[in-house]
């Protein structure tokens, strides 16, 4: 029975891990592609079309291969945690119905006429087409959200006779104090994915001298974007999520640092590993009574060590949950310092000279789904050994019925699967950056013909 | 109030196989009545802008199937683990054939998707055949509500079948040959000129079968659950379903000697809803039968959540329901008239 909920997990963990490269792309950049549109209406600046119809091209592959990676997550909650779904159906159904009523019908029949419409549609309909894209996206994010939320944080269930939880209270449900954080903190990530990226492509755009006028287009939004959601990610929101954690979750925050000993003035770690054996860290590097004064805003308060708590309810896996913590934090402070030396250079207007900063710009663009990924993996490692935190044990919801042999033949087939996925996905970016925008003369005067002749 | 969400949950799900069967239908004759690149990207340009949105019906009966019937949803999905699997995997390769195609500049590639795209369609259409065949003979439920299913056992309807036997089989074989003449009735209605000539002919070649399978596996759901009659004879006015379907099936037949494509193409919707609708009516007030002992069967009281989530779904799905009807008839409002033939880019704007 281990293994086969060992299976169980690896299939999830590894199905939803590559989903999520999609969406918090496609989350970013439709945001991003609001402003161009915003910005070509508005400074009736045909640049900004051409660059928001490039960005239209990567973000339609990308909004594909998220639907057809995101239709095996819901399938999953039934197939291999069925004893979790008929424990929790009643009330995260819910959820889960509302993203495919509200959000799905609303972005598959927008998505089409933002893609294909503009040559039909006049620039403030295409505009509204691009504008409802972005709302269906963010309302898909905050379902899900919501979702994970309810596991992590359960309120607004009642207790069925049959052993099962029904929701009794919608909007506590919906505005589940957790999900409003964690919604905050997730979708800043997805705009600092959507912003380096579309940063990194204008760098390497740049650097090869090619399409530069649309290049600094690329340049200018991304860092501001990226600036802006930098510094949110780490303030309010990363605070917020962290102090909710701190609260309710109090072992998972012991977990997260690595700290065993119950301590008051607790340190901060910056690096070093965990050593499970001795419930110390070799080699650390710690800022001192930072972690107390973060969490309580207090030097010397004292921070609850994993040793406060039976070991039943300790994450199962600490070391990773510990790594994944720290490389989030880490690569968000990178983020911030990135984007504070590229807006200082693009004030003082040096940054389109700056090889070596658009170098940099270039080569960071996997970083932030590094970041994205490692942040979700805190939160659903830093869930364990709870499936819905305090109600249901992760070892009671998977499908008792689907064996580890029928779990991992099915898992091996989504690697599979996956691979073929990637090989074409990578081919058809690739092509679409080396294609690149259409660089349009820009007219005298913005005029409707001028638009139409730029369509084609 | 369970019965409502069962009649919600059944009428998603007919939304579901007429819209997205016509999809999979013309994916079935996709490299049958397309025979070179421009036709083949005519057939796929006339579900081009709407396919992605028929699925999210599937999407949206699941979710609804969840939270209404949790206990059914956990039993069910992990019961069918494999073929769901399969399901899946074969709705990914409908989709990478139809995206990638479109994207693909080499004629060795487009044949590749092309061949991934109807290939994927066909089995789908079987699949979902299947699917529905299990669900009418039964599964062996275990007193906690749960089973699992191998593929096959040995393909004869027992106490201990498999997803495919001699029944189910047939279902789906009758799912392919009922969405293929869907499809083609959808492409016959969309396009014209040769396209337009073949898709007729599919259809009318097609037509004698599907009525003849439509009998035979109507028999042998009879003979081998001869209680699918008890709703029917305890309701005689559940009769008018089967009515329906052979109403349907007639009437298609003449539209389509007419030469009315929208007409026959109604038909052909009336008659998948009338198979569906039929099988619903029978299992009332069972979800999923036990085919080993009915004291197991999952019945809509014993799989159902609480009164206050109805009750509150039910405002925000009508709210939903609404919103999204609207845009598909704005969608398809867009898209409405005939698709010319030409090299295009695969979408139909």
């Amino acid at each position: 029975m281990e293994s086969a909920l060992l299976v169980h997990r690896l299939h999830f963990a590894f199905t939803v891990t590559y989903h999520y490269l999609f969406p918090q792309l496609t989350m970013g950049l439709a945001l991003l592609i609001v402003w161009l549109k915003t910005m070509a209406l508005w400074k009736k600046d045909e640049r900004y079309n051409s660059a928001a119809r490039f960005w239209a091209k990567i973000f339609g592959i990308n909004f594909v291969m998220g639907v057809i990676t995101g239709i095996p997550m819901e399938f999953q909650f039934g197939t291999n945690w069925s004893h979790f779904s008929r424990f929790a159906g009643g009330v995260i159904g819910q959820t889960l119905a509302m993203e495919g009523l509200f959000a799905f019908f609303l972005e598959s029949t927008f998505l089409g006429l933002f893609l294909y419409g503009e040559k039909r549609l006049s620039p403030k309909l295409h505009w509204f087409a691009a504008f409802m894209v972005f709302a269906g996206s963010w309302l898909s994010g905050y379902f899900i959200v919501a979702t994970d939320a309810w596991m992590q944080h359960p309120v607004g269930y009642e207790k069925l006779a049959n052993g099962t939880v029904m929701v009794n209270s919608f909007w506590h449900l919906v505005l589940n104090p957790w999900a409003l954080w964690q919604y905050a903190h997730n979708m800043s990530g997805a705009v600092i994915t959507g912003s380096f990226v579309m940063t990194a492509i204008g760098a390497y755009y740049l650097l090869s001298k090619k399409h530069v006028d649309q290049a600094q287009i690329f340049i200018r939004t991304g860092i501001a974007a990226g600036l802006v959601f930098s510094f949110l990610q780490l303030f309010p929101t990363g605070d917020g999520q962290g102090r909710m954690i701190a609260h309710e979750q109090p072992v998972t925050l012991a977990a997260m640092e690595a700290l065993y000993n119950t301590q008051p003035g607790a340190p901060l770690l910056i690096m070093g590993q965990p050593n499970s054996h001795s419930g110390t860290i070799d080699n650390p590097l710690a800022v001192p009574k930072m972690l107390s004064f973060l969490t309580y805003k207090r030097w010397n308060a004292e921070v609850k060590g994993l040793n406060a708590f039976p070991k039943e309810d300790w994450p199962d896996n600490i070391p990773l949950l510990y790594y994944s913590y720290h490389i989030m934090v880490g690569l968000g402070t990178i983020f911030i310092t990135v984007m504070l030396v590229s807006a200082f250079l693009l004030w003082r207007k040096k940054l389109f000279d700056a090889r070596w900063m658009l170098w940099i710009l270039m080569l960071s663009a996997p970083f932030p789904y590094i970041a994205n990924i490692a942040g979700w993996m805190t939160a659903e490692l830093g869930r364990q050994p709870w499936l819905v935190y305090g109600l249901m044990r992760t070892a009671e919801g998977y499908s008792k019925m689907v064996s580890a042999g029928n779990g991992w033949f099915t898992l091996l087939g989504f690697m599979g699967m996956y691979t073929v996925l990637s090989i074409l996905f990578l081919f058809l970016v690739y092509r679409e950056i080396e294609h690149g925008p259409v660089s349009v003369p820009v007219p005298e005067k913005f005029t409707k013909e001028a638009a139409v002749a730029a369509a084609h | 109030m369970p019965t409502l969400w069962f009649l919600i949950v059944a009428l998603m799900l007919v939304a579901y196989v007429v819209l997205d069967g016509f999809d999979l239908g013309a994916g079935a004759i996709h490299l049958i009545v397309g025979r070179n690149d421009a036709e083949r990207s005519t057939v796929i340009r006339t579900i081009g802008p709407v396919w992605d949105g028929n699925e999210v019906w599937l999407l949206a009966a699941g979710g609804a199937l969840y939270f209404a019937f949790p206990q059914l949803y956990a039993s069910a999905f992990s019961g069918f683990y494999l073929p769901l699997m399969m399901v899946l995997w074969l709705l990914m390769l409908r989709a990478i054939g139809i995206e990638f195609r479109v994207h693909s500049t080499s004629p060795v590639w487009k044949g590749f998707f092309d061949t991934i795209f109807s290939a994927g369609s066909i089995l789908l259409a079987i699949f979902y055949g299947a699917a529905l065949g299990n669900v009418v003979r039964g599964v062996p439920l275990n007193s906690d509500g749960y089973f699992f299913l191998a593929l096959w056992t040995n393909w004869r309807v027992g106490p201990n079948p498999g997803i495919l036997d001699w029944y189910t089989v047939l279902s789906g074989v009758v799912a392919l040959v009922a969405l293929t003449v869907h499809g083609g009735l959808y492409v016959t209605a969309k396009t014209e000129g040769t396209l337009n000539e073949r898709a007729r002919k599919v259809v009318s070649l097609l037509w004698p079968l599907l009525a003849l399978v439509t009998v035979f596996s109507l028999i042998a759901t009879i003979w081998i659950r001869p209680d699918v009659l008890t709703n029917y004879k305890a309701a005689p006015l559940g009769y008018l379903i089967p009515l329906l379907v052979f109403g349907s099936l007639i009437a298609l037949f003449f539209y389509h000697a007419k030469g009315k494509e929208k007409a026959a193409f109604f038909c052909s919707c009336l008659y998948l809803a009338g198979m569906l609708g039929g099988a619903a009516f029978a299992m009332y007030p069972n979800l999923l039968a036990s085919s080993s002992n009915a004291a197991n069967n999952l019945t809509i009281a014993n799989s159902v959540t609480g009164s206050y989530g109805m009750k509150v779904a039910l405002r925000w799905w009508l709210v939903g329901i609404i919103i999204a009807i609207g845009y598909f008839a704005f969608l398809y409002r867009m898209f409405r008239g005939k698709v010319a033939t030409a090299v295009g880019d695969g979408h139909g704007y």
